[in-house]
């Protein structure tokens, strides 16, 4: 049999453990196929254990484990790397449990904070670099870690929660959609709540990162005055807190 | 093809991050430490931290599992690049991977899958070395890996595999012990025909690890100590190859770190016994 031809076979059986396509091996391959059949779905099984231990801990081991093996069923590994497999958990958590959507945000929470963690290292800015920029025609610089999505339950608190190993917290609704904000500062990943404004504006910076686009966009969400303190409010915490590394001229 | 790549003496460590603060903070008697390559290609954070600061104390292997160099799909030229990063920032004493493949057609296994000891196989994993040699600018060491299947329509063993492979490309060899004793027990074949067969010249260093008794079949697991008949191959080992740089290899059940320094101390003993018998020969 040709290399490519067995490597095709052998890739069918790891993904589906249909046996007729082993018998090309001859039947003493059947016991070793089976270790590779078993090493193969246990390392994917042990790969979500490890990126998702609070969700599981959420959940259940016997509906982690149903998620899981759902997961690996559909969504076989691509990348060379083992740390990419399970970023799309929460497609396979949002369809087997519609009605929960705090399940797929707090495993968002878990995948992004694990991404923010090995993000490319920054430099914070420094005070000369920012006491000339003329911020009409500056563009903010975003850390490489921030990531932002809606948010429409309390899968934060819960997440904090697990993490402080408290009794388990209920997942509400929240009253309005909000939003959540993952990066890293020095070597810690963090997580935080946003508001609906401030969530509008770190989207609104993923699409353009001047700055005055960004307060057009808080003065139409909240008024001129409002708007344009809002943006400066923001714009100092982000820098505080790293959100935002720097400004480049637009 | 003779081998480039420089012979190094000494014992080391898997390092793992359950001992980071040991090697951060201590001064960990081994001579190297050896790495998960791609536990390391990130973009940036704690771990290229960790792995910089460990550097500035030890030299570093950069052991792979993800090169796929046995695949018929050739090489992932993305990962390539990142390793080759990786490589020229640390320096390493060795960069190594495993005679296997896990990709195919957008598919990756992440499992070290057997190459089938053919012609056809020999031709696609000396062109892939060589391509990998070429990105990554030096020469690299393969693994024997473990194997639970062997193919029917093998036309040579498996050392003379690895013999052709290395004299052809100039790569160097990681013999890893446990592997052989596990596969050679899988597949019923002599462990010592093994040692014989591979070219001595050519390995650069030696992994030891654990494995586990399946049914009917050995299981690399590198979750236990090293059994008595690895340390009895490793010394028939040392006494073919000499001073080679060895390792112990632990991935799960990880102890403290004193329990893996004593069983490299049963390495040293294990080599200094044949420097011994070398010198009085």
């Amino acid at each position: 049999m040709k290399l490519a031809a067995l490597q095709d076979q052998f890739r069918q059986w790891l993904v589906t453990g249909d046996e007729a396509g082993t018998e090309a091996f001859g039947a003493s391959a059947r016991p070793g196929l089976q270790v590779y059949q078993n090493n193969y779905r246990v390392q994917l099984m042990g790969c979500l254990e490890v990126s998702y231990p609070l969700l599981r801990r959420f959940i259940g081991e016997d509906a982690f484990r149903e998620a899981a093996i759902t997961h690996i069923d559909a969504h076989p590994p691509r990348g060379w790397t083992l740390d990419h497999y399970g970023a799309d958990f929460g497609d396979t958590l949002r369809a087997l449990h519609p009605r929960n959507p705090d399940l797929e945000e707090l495993a968002w929470i878990e995948w992004m904070l694990g991404e923010a963690f090995v993000a490319a290292d920054t430099l914070p800015a420094t005070p000369e670099a920012l006491a000339s920029v003329d911020w009409d025609h500056a563009n903010l610089v975003l850390a490489p870690s921030v990531r932002v999505r809606r948010a429409v339950t309390n899968a934060d608190d819960v997440w904090m929660a697990l993490r402080d190993g408290e009794a388990a917290a209920e997942s509400e609704w929240l009253a309005a959609p909000e939003g959540l904000l993952v990066w890293r500062r020095d070597h810690m990943a963090r997580l935080r709540r946003t508001d609906a404004v401030e969530s509008a504006a770190l989207l609104a910076l993923g699409n353009d990162p001047g700055f005055g686009s960004l307060c057009e966009t808080l003065v139409a969400l909240l008024g001129e005055e409002a708007g344009v303190q809002r943006a400066g409010q923001l714009l100092a915490d982000w820098l505080g807190t790293g959100v935002v590394l720097g400004v480049t001229d637009a | 093809m003779s081998t480039t790549i420089p012979t190094f003496s000494g014992y080391g460590l898997g390092l793992r991050k359950e001992h980071y603060r040991d090697f951060l903070e201590g001064d960990v008697p081994v001579d190297f430490v050896e790495v998960i390559s791609e536990n390391f290609m990130v973009d940036g954070g704690q771990p290229r931290d960790i792995l910089r600061r460990i550097r500035e104390k030890h030299p570093v292997v950069l052991h792979g599992v993800s090169m796929s160099i046995g695949s018929s799909d050739g090489l992932d030229r993305a990962y390539l690049l990142r390793l080759r990063a990786l490589a020229d920032e640390i320096q390493p004493l060795f960069v190594s991977d495993h005679l296997s493949w896990s990709r195919v057609a957008g598919f990756s296994s992440h499992d070290l899958l057997p190459v089938p000891y053919t012609g056809e196989a020999l031709d696609m994993v000396c062109r892939n070395i060589e391509m990998a040699q070429d990105a990554l600018g030096r020469p690299m060491l393969f693994e024997n890996p473990s194997s639970y299947v062997a193919f029917e329509g093998a036309e040579m063993a498996e050392w003379e595999f690895i013999g052709a492979m290395a004299k052809r490309t100039g790569c160097g060899l990681l013999l890893d012990v446990n592997n052989v004793h596990v596969t050679a027990h899988n597949h019923g074949f002599d462990a010592h025909a093994f040692l014989h067969g591979i070219p001595a010249a050519h390995v650069r260093q030696i992994h030891l690890a654990g494995h586990t008794e399946g049914p009917g079949l050995l299981i690399d697991t590198h979750d236990q100590p090293v059994c008595d008949d690895v340390w009895s191959l490793y010394a028939t080992a040392r006494s073919l190859l000499g001073d080679v740089a060895t390792m112990i290899e632990r991935d799960d059940a990880i102890p403290p770190l004193a329990e893996l320094l004593d069983e490299l101390a049963i390495a040293r003993a294990i080599g200094q016994r044949d420097e011994l018998h070398r010198v009085a020969a």
